[in-house]
């Protein structure tokens, strides 16, 4: 009885990685099989003949590499928007105590908490003012306040890890505060700022509802619009060159959270338990 | 009495943290008040608006609103559905990487794989993978002899269960390693204990594992359940809420009324109660655990 404990083990194991990895094996082989391949009716997992031209077909399409700028635009500019806001705000956070702190976690947590479809109504009201829909700005100032609150937690997280006595010698020798935060605390920070920003920078890339909502014109859309524009409305679709374009559009996603996956879970576990 | 220090401290706070309250105070907080405001409106989504206070007739137009109630039960099959298959999903594979098996950092990896990818890249792999003609799935049922001809996201009654399953495999990631990380506190030496004591594996689960569990997972479980329910982009690029709305969940419905129906005030007013809603279930939840919490001490 004993002696079967581990087989079972790694057949529910194997089970797991099957229900979790098959689908993207699954995708990958698609983004390589020729059409002919793809429309028969026998199903292999791997390709008669790799048929890289779906990558290169996926590229030549003129929606995808247009909405991959300006995912790549958006993102790069609202992380940069987010860790620019939330760097000082989360010292704050961590270093006092009192009711900024605790209306500062608080809102973090409500932000979690509230569905985002009752804000998207009035969002797009004030954004209409401000003629700021189906514009790659709104969208960046959108997604900076929709990130923030998420960046604040795991800053304010590495802040609280440096020892305030660091702070308290640079004071002595007489530093002013801006200063003590330039040599001491930012560059024990970076690590946390550059996981905070590859998290940030991830979140935007991956965005839809917002876009969906916010863009109109093709040339605005971002690169999760295109890939469903094409699923969706342009008649029949040639799933290799699209399931090609998917692959291209996960890539960074899956090697940033691969680098990040320690500090990830550690933020994340804090996130879970403390909330 | 403050000292001057002190108010200069503050002072400095207050330029530190203001930077971020301007954003969070015109994106965030306002449209929320707004958008409670608007559902008293018979605001429409037109240029140059005239809105009127319209006290609670939307409100009164929901209650007679037959498919906004069925989105309500579908959209919380959806939520219970995913959120207890992907506790159930996770405890197992968390307690699994937990007991010292080989190929545990490839799982982990792969586990975090789901989370990470853009939703739509999600749906797009799915809908190959459920495809009725030349589908992986329909290949497999084919060739252990069972049933290959269904199109599972097309039809009634397949359709539902299908979502969730996706939904499951995307949020599995985080309860799982959120989980182990809670198993890795537990002291081996309870463990040892409760085994030289005879206990079974599953005694040994009841006894030790859950009650110091119990804590983690009331909290993931709230946050997935919101999660869960908030969730749009998943279902939206799936299915679209069809066939025939058999997954029209409440925040597609919503998304709907606003942009394609273009009923802003009366969204909104669903928007409020579907808060109101969540608000109230996990209240429920919670006070639950912390009854069970006490009585478990009490004992």
């Amino acid at each position: 009885m004993r002696a079967l404990v581990r087989p079972a083990q790694y057949l529910a194991l194997a089970l797991y990685i099957l229900f979790l990895g098959f689908p993207l094996l699954w995708l990958i082989s698609a983004s390589v099989k020729s059409s002919g391949e793809l429309n028969s009716l026998t199903v292999s997992l791997l390709p008669e003949q790799w048929h890289w031209q779906n990558y290169s077909e996926a590229l030549d399409r003129q929606g995808l590499v247009r909405s991959a700028g300006n995912s790549l635009g958006v993102a790069l500019a609202s992380t940069a928007l987010v860790i620019l806001i939330a760097l000082p705000a989360s010292y704050v956070l961590a270093r006092l105590k009192g009711k900024v702190r605790l209306a500062g976690i608080g809102w973090i947590l409500v932000s979690q908490v509230f569905p985002v479809v009752l804000i998207i109504l009035p969002l797009f009201l004030i954004l209409r003012t401000l003629g700021l829909t189906d514009s790659l700005v709104g969208l960046t100032l959108v997604h900076t306040t929709y990130m923030l609150p998420f960046a604040l937690w795991m800053l304010q997280g590495y802040v609280a890890a440096i020892p305030v006595e660091l702070e308290e010698a640079g004071a002595m020798d007489g530093a002013t505060r801006l200063r003590v935060l330039r040599t001491i605390v930012f560059p024990l920070l970076a690590p946390g700022v550059v996981a905070t920003a590859m998290f940030s920078f991830v979140s935007s890339w991956n965005e839809f509802f917002f876009a969906l909502v916010l863009l109109q014109s093709p040339e605005n859309y971002t690169l999760p619009i295109t890939l469903n524009m094409f699923i969706g409305g342009e008649g029949k679709v040639s799933l290799g060159p699209l399931a090609a374009g998917a692959v291209l559009a996960a890539i960074p996603s899956i090697v940033f959270f691969t680098l990040l996956r320690r500090r990830l879970t550690g933020g994340l576990m804090a996130g879970a338990v403390k909330g | 009495m403050s000292t001057p220090q002190a108010r200069a401290r503050r002072r400095e706070a207050i330029g530190l943290v203001l930077p971020s309250l301007i954003p969070i105070l015109v994106l965030s907080v306002a449209p929320l008040v707004i958008g409670v405001a608007l559902a008293f409106t018979d605001a429409r989504l037109v240029r140059n608006p005239d809105y009127a206070f319209t006290g609670l007739d939307n409100f009164g137009k929901l209650v007679g609103n037959d498919l906004f109630w069925d989105s309500l039960r579908i959209g919380l099959i959806w939520t219970v559905g995913v959120t207890v298959l992907q506790l159930a999903a996770s405890m197992g594979l968390a307690l699994l990487l937990n007991s010292g098996l080989r190929f545990e950092g490839l799982t982990r990896v792969l586990a975090l794989v789901p989370w990470a990818m853009p939703p739509v890249v999600v749906a797009i792999m799915w809908q190959m993978i459920y495809s009725a003609n030349g589908g992986p799935l329909n290949a497999f049922l084919g060739g252990i002899g069972l049933p290959a001809d269904t199109n599972w996201l097309g039809d009634f009654a397949t359709a539902l269960p299908a979502v969730i399953v996706v939904g499951v495999w995307v949020g599995m990631p985080q309860t799982t390693v959120t989980l182990l990380a809670g198993l890795q506190q537990i002291p081996a030496e309870l463990h040892e204990a409760a085994a030289v004591d005879g206990a079974s594996a599953w005694r040994r689960f009841t006894a030790v594992t859950w009650p110091s569990l119990r804590p983690i997972v009331t909290s993931i479980t709230s946050l997935n359940f919101i999660w869960n329910f908030n969730s749009f982009s998943l279902v939206y690029v799936l299915t679209a809420g069809g066939p025939g709305g058999k997954t029209m969940v409440p925040v597609l419905f919503v998304y709907l009324e606003a942009f394609k129906n273009r009923e802003i005030g009366q969204a909104a007013a669903m928007g409020v109660v579907l808060v109101l809603l969540i608000v109230a279930i996990l209240a429920i939840y919670l006070r639950a655990q912390f009854r069970d919490d006490r009585a478990e001490r009490g004992r």
